[in-house]
């Protein structure tokens, strides 16, 4: 694997940001250096630990519900010209909601707890998994399909032997996006309401004016995000690769 | 296998009220090679898709039946320009698709015969992707025996492939898919005199049969009577698009 590059550019943005502190020189409540950053991460490292933990935990929950509801709406939509006449149109209504707007009431609904984290997740990244698959789903090649039918194949295995491996790249390429919005969704919600998980450090560090502890639990969720993207990928990679 | 049946096409096209092409009598002779020649457009495709049961976006007038009596659409193995195989799955796979998708199980040994015979042996756990465009197009036909039909729709099934290539699948084909009924559609008139035991012009105004070389297919290469029929094939062509 080649890091050299990845390395490089993480050195350039370090070497920017401290730059630009002592170039400002600005207090270190309103724009903390990296220095000053990395020694508060590893003063509450137990509690971005805990917190990490939790945060990802309404992550994966999220992406693993919010993916598997998202592929299966795609395959009831594909298959089923009533259904896509009745509910398309919803989906494509809801979206044009904004999301975040509902995290208040998911509170109501679901709690203060994990449940409201992880509905906002699975909202967040519903969408762009079932859009993206239902679209592979719809774009099997017509020789396929002639072939399948000069065989005698009935429409169920039309839809799983050929259909679903020909859309399964358009899938990959869902869930990749997926893991990019879950943390998004997840840290809304707890912006909204919660005692736990990173998005609530956060906000906590903010109001006591703990500003390297925030920059500490952003850069912590921006790890955890590009982490999660990488497996993802790493997982999808077949996927993606093979049904070309 | 039960011996393979004459088709009968009848009719006529149209697509939204205007005419694909006019009423025309395609008769497929139980066992033997039609070949049916036509420039871009002119329905030849159509009338393939309309014996396979496929959607052809065209109205068709008419009937299409057997000489014994029995439904056509379910008897007929298809082969197209493209070779259709899954990028997912490997040669085996492919060539079984039929049976897999009907949800049965596929004969191994029969599997083994069909791919000797079209010389991939070796092959039988490659993805498509490994293989040259020559072994492809083998391999699609390999899929296309297994499905044991007594009619074979071959929808230029060669075009894409050079020249050396394609006479080979040319030959390899004629001798694979002997004692049945073939519709052999194509816009190569080189291909039609060589293979054709049977060879009808398309174009608009309808259908006209042409002599065949009295050797049997499919013809050598430099054989000097297909020559003549591919010339003649061509100037008809060129005359039909004028």
């Amino acid at each position: 694997m080649k890091l050299g590059a990845p390395l490089a550019a993480t050195v350039f943005a370090l070497l920017l940001w401290q730059g630009v502190v002592m170039f400002t020189a600005l207090p270190r409540f309103i724009l903390p250096g990296p220095l000053v950053v990395a020694e508060a991460w590893w003063a509450n490292r137990a509690v971005i630990a805990e917190n990490t933990l939790i945060t990802g935990l309404e992550v994966l929950i999220g992406l693993v519900v919010g993916s598997a509801l998202g592929a299966a709406t795609a395959i009831q939509l594909a298959s089923s010209r009533t259904a896509r006449v009745l509910v398309q149109p919803m989906l494509v209504f809801t979206q044009a909601l904004p999301v975040f707007a509902l995290a208040p009431i998911l509170t109501l609904w679901f709690g203060y707890g994990l449940g409201s984290k992880v509905a906002m997740a699975v909202l967040i990244i519903y969408f762009p998994v079932t859009s993206s698959f239902f679209d592979g789903l719809m774009r099997t090649p017509g020789g396929y399909l002639d072939l399948a039918r000069t065989m005698q194949a009935s429409r169920r295995a039309i839809l799983w032997q050929i259909r679903v491996p020909a859309a399964l790249p358009s899938l990959a390429s869902g869930l990749r996006l997926a893991a990019v919005y879950a943390p998004i969704g997840a840290v809304i919600g707890e912006w909204v309401g919660s005692s736990r998980g990173l998005g609530y450090l956060m906000l906590l560090a903010n109001g006591r004016a703990k500003t390297d502890l925030m920059f500490a639990a952003m850069l912590t969720l921006g790890l955890l995000s590009v982490l999660l993207h990488l497996v993802v990928r790493k997982l999808t990679a077949r996927m993606a690769g093979e049904a070309r | 296998m039960t011996s393979a049946p004459e088709i009968t096409v009848e009719g006529g096209a149209s697509i939204d009220g205007v005419p694909l092409f006019a009423p025309l009598c395609l008769v497929l002779e139980a066992g033997k090679w039609t070949c049916l020649l036509g420039g871009s457009g002119v329905g030849k495709s159509t009338v393939l898709r309309l014996i396979a049961g496929l959607q052809t976006g065209a109205f068709f007038d008419g009937a299409i039946h057997a000489s014994d009596g029995q439904v056509v659409a379910p008897r007929v193995a298809y082969m197209a320009q493209d070779d259709l195989l899954l990028p997912w799955a490997d040669v085996a796979r492919n060539v079984t698709l039929g049976a897999r998708l009907r949800g049965e199980k596929p004969d191994a040994e029969r599997l083994d015969r069909l791919l000797g015979r079209v010389g991939l042996a070796d092959h039988a756990h490659k993805k498509p992707s490994e293989l040259s465009g020559g072994q492809r197009q083998r391999a699609a036909l390999a899929r296309t025996l297994m499905e044991d039909k007594q009619i074979i729709l071959l929808d230029e099934p060669f075009s894409a492939l050079d020249a050396r290539t394609r006479a080979d699948m040319q030959e390899l084909a004629v001798e694979l898919l002997q004692g049945r009924t073939v519709l052999l559609v194509t816009h190569d008139p080189g291909e039609a005199a060589r293979l054709g035991q049977t060879i009808a012009v398309m174009s608009q105004r309808g259908l006209e049969h042409c002599a065949v070389p009295s050797s049997p297919a499919p013809r050598r290469v430099d054989d000097i009577e297909m020559l003549e029929t591919q010339g003649a094939l061509l100037r008809l062509l060129r005359e039909k698009a004028a």
